[in-house]
């Protein structure tokens, strides 16, 4: 009924099926099989105003990609939004008294969290949260200040 | 009036009768012990002929249809001075949306409309009922491995679509067009997930095997045994599966990529 090269070939077959999906994996979604980027800690941060911040966002110190936001909510008792971010184990020099800011890549680019780290004896552990915060740049915030300043003047 | 109403329910009786007798040649094809005295055999069969054979089809398509989308996504990016992005704008489309749905197309057209006819003829010829006279059931001998087969093939095939359409865009963009090589891979790897984008595109890719097999089977398998029959069930084939594949990849869309 069906000969050897015809197994061959379905072997070869499925062989090229996963070199496809391992391609798409490594190659195009850059699936990183290093542990030590997964293994990662959970900090939060607070701030009056995320405008425009999403999960999945970058989380940076330097310029340098930490880790990333995985959830935001807001907190009902302060009215504040609640950004909680998960940072690589082997960044642990993050201090208690970090500021967290949200700032924008290039002028509408995607907007990322960047941690600029203090000088304080303790660092921050799992679950700690950074309340030192600058909150998102609203460009129409901006404009309408502006707007209202040079209206006064006149 | 009333001939209008009764014309109406019974084309929907017999919608409804055509959705139970698929289903039924489904279960019954689908699951049961393996035939252990043909082994492997059977399926590994269809596998070559749906799976190997609607290989060139798939690559050249794939190569083609990954070099289109370069050169026009990058004479729209270029304009913006953001041809940086045309890696990530061709990974995206090809593995959320064109490679599943395309192969899929190709898959029915190549492999579905082949098992539809191949199944009728058999109808035709009484292949069929000779096998049950001898105690075989048809549906384990014949229609399970097909389903199965396809059912394996179609994932494979995606993928393969998708690895060969991203290399005929990186010739096009990167190779003539002069996209800068870094920038194109690093911004494809920062904006794919492998969850989001890679896994996602695979289970639409199933479940177009898994729908396009069952209309592919049941449409040859129900076919009326003439020869004018066995060619409007290939046309049915083609036809319903190629709606049907559309029509799901909006839903999956819908629920996998639609309101967070």
């Amino acid at each position: 009924m069906y000969s050897r090269s015809m197994e061959i070939l379905v072997g070869a077959f499925m062989l090229l099926g996963i070199a496809a999906l391992a391609f798409l994996a490594i190659q195009v979604s850059g699936l990183s099989l290093n542990p030590s980027n997964r293994d990662t800690y959970q900090i939060s941060a607070t701030f009056t105003n995320v405008a425009g911040l999403t999960t999945r966002a970058k989380v940076s110190i330097a310029g340098v990609t930490v880790g990333q936001v995985t959830a935001i909510h807001l907190d009902p008792m302060s009215v504040r939004a609640v950004v909680d971010m998960s940072i690589q184990k082997q960044v642990d020099y993050l201090t208690t008294d970090s500021i967290a800011a949200i700032k924008t890549a290039g002028v509408l680019g995607d907007q990322y969290v960047s941690i600029s780290v203090g000088g304080a004896p303790e660092m921050l552990q799992n679950g700690d949260v950074i309340t030192d915060t600058q909150s998102a740049l609203v460009l129409e915030d901006l404009v309408g200040k502006i707007i209202t300043t040079l209206g006064t003047n006149n | 009036m009333l001939d209008h109403v009764q014309r109406f329910g019974h084309q929907g009786l017999s919608v409804l009768t055509g959705f139970g007798r698929a289903g039924i040649v489904l279960w019954q094809s689908m699951w049961g012990a393996p035939d252990w005295r043909a082994g492997p055999g059977l399926l590994i069969r269809q596998l070559y002929f749906i799976g190997v054979y609607s290989l060139v089809i798939i690559v050249v398509s794939g190569v083609l249809i990954g070099m289109v989308l370069a050169l026009q996504g990058y004479t729209v990016l270029v304009r913006f001075g953001a041809e940086s992005a045309l890696g990530q704008f061709v990974s995206l489309t090809l593995l959320r949306e064109l490679g599943p749905v395309v192969a899929a197309l190709l898959f029915v057209g190549r492999a579905g409309s082949a098992v539809t006819a191949e199944i009728g003829l058999m109808k035709a010829t009484d292949q069929l009922a000779a096998m049950e006279m001898i105690g075989v059931d048809p549906l384990k001998r014949v229609v399970r491995p097909r389903l199965w087969a396809g059912i394996i093939s179609m994932p494979i095939l995606a993928q393969i679509f998708n690895m060969v359409a991203i290399l005929g865009a990186v010739v096009v963009g990167v190779n003539w067009l002069g996209v800068d090589a870094g920038s194109f891979w690093a911004n494809m790897q920062n904006t794919v997930e492998f969850r989001e984008d890679v896994l996602n595109g695979s289970i639409k890719a199933f479940s177009f095997g898994v729908v396009v097999t069952w209309i592919a089977i049941f449409q040859g398998y129900d076919a009326i045994p003439t020869s004018e029959g066995i060619s409007a069930a290939t046309t049915r084939t083609v036809v319903h599966s190629s709606l049907a594949v559309l029509a799901m990849d909006f839903l999956l869309t819908a629920v996998m990529f639609g309101v967070d």
